[in-house]
């Protein structure tokens, strides 16, 4: 029992940054639900049940319109199916305890940001990832909550200095792998030159951001498992 | 918009999202082993995240300037060190006092 407290503390230690990064990034999603017309406890529950920035961001784009429920279905989809793929990765590195109804109940949980800490691990047991939730769950439903209450009191220096919060965590997470395999390197420049043609691009930046993501990631992806294909043992080490 | 029509909204919106998440992670089983599959797996996280951050961290801020000079001293912090608060917390004050510098000019 002793054990299993330990590890969730352990996941709750390692989801700060992820909650601290999040407690901004909800915060301007709170603003904007608020300032779109969107009740207070509509935008806390919207981050309560779907904990997810792009594809809430989209959403509420969506419910501006009468009866889109097809057209929010397949933006939903379509943004969000890099959790699939997350979800099958973690799946491999989760410990003999983790599965069946555990896996059901916590993959609710599979943001981008805990399926990067989460993937760090060796071995994923329930009570780490249980934990490493924990606070990235609440600072989503906080920044929520605390942005369409006192959006307009901050000062808009201070909330553009937060809004680099979520950027930078991405970067530590990048950044230190890169070091120690060249590769990578490679493959994630790969990703940012294709996310770059999106966003710039004639045509191309028609395509809706959340798409475009997962476009950049599994073509940089398969490139770099064609061309550095990991070792299994490599792998396991 | 009435309550029906949000809530309508958002059984489709949370729904779609929980199932394509939940699904693949509970209906995976075994350990695969195709190489090429697993070393998908492996770098998808990375590209995810590099593709998120460039070039959308750029206009994450009020202006370009602080935002570069945020991820500038992001990527220098984690080059030396793995904590992510230090470094989210470094950028954010980076963005800040860059901010402050372009106001007194």
């Amino acid at each position: 029992m002793n054990s299993i407290a330990n590890t969730y503390f352990r996941g709750v230690k390692a989801g700060i940054p992820i909650g601290l990064g999040y407690l901004s990034v909800s915060f301007s999603f709170g603003i904007m639900a608020v300032s779109m017309g969107f009740h207070l406890w509509q935008a806390v529950l919207i981050s309560m049940t779907t904990l997810t920035s792009a594809g809430q961001l989209s959403g509420i784009h969506t419910m501006m319109f009468p009866a889109q429920y097809a057209e929010m279905l397949i933006s939903q989809m379509t943004i969000n199916v890099r959790y699939s793929f997350m979800s099958i990765a973690l799946s491999q590195k989760t410990d003999q305890k983790f599965k069946g109804i555990w896996r059901l109940l916590l993959g609710f949980f599979m943001t981008d940001e805990i399926f990067a800490v989460a993937s760090t691990e060796k071995n994923v047991t329930r009570s780490f990832f249980l934990g490493l939730s924990t606070t990235p769950y609440f600072g989503w439903a906080l920044g929520t909550l605390l942005g369409a209450l006192l959006g307009n009191i901050l000062p808009t220096m201070l909330m553009n200095a937060l809004c680099i919060a979520i950027y930078a965590m991405f970067v530590a997470i990048i950044v230190p792998q890169t070091k120690e395999e060249k590769p990578l390197l490679l493959i994630v420049g790969i990703s940012i030159l294709l996310s770059s043609a999106f966003t710039y691009l004639p045509y191309l930046k028609e395509v809706s951001a959340g798409l475009a993501i997962s476009i950049c990631a599994i073509a940089a992806a398969v490139f770099g498992a064609v061309f550095f294909p990991k070792k299994q043992d490599e792998e396991d080490a | 918009m009435e309550t029906k029509e949000f809530l309508i909204y958002l059984l489709v919106m949370a729904g779609s999202t929980y199932l394509i998440r939940a699904i693949p992670f509970a209906a995976i089983r075994k350990k695969i082993k195709n190489t090429f599959i697993n070393s998908f797996l492996y770098y998808i996280p990375y590209t995810v995240l590099a593709a998120m951050t460039f070039p959308s961290a750029l206009y994450a801020t009020g202006n370009i300037i602080s935002a570069s000079v945020g991820l500038a001293a992001a990527i220098l912090v984690s080059l030396k060190n793995k904590n992510l608060t230090l470094v989210a917390v470094t950028a954010c004050v980076a963005v800040f006092l860059t901010e402050l510098l372009l106001q007194l000019l």
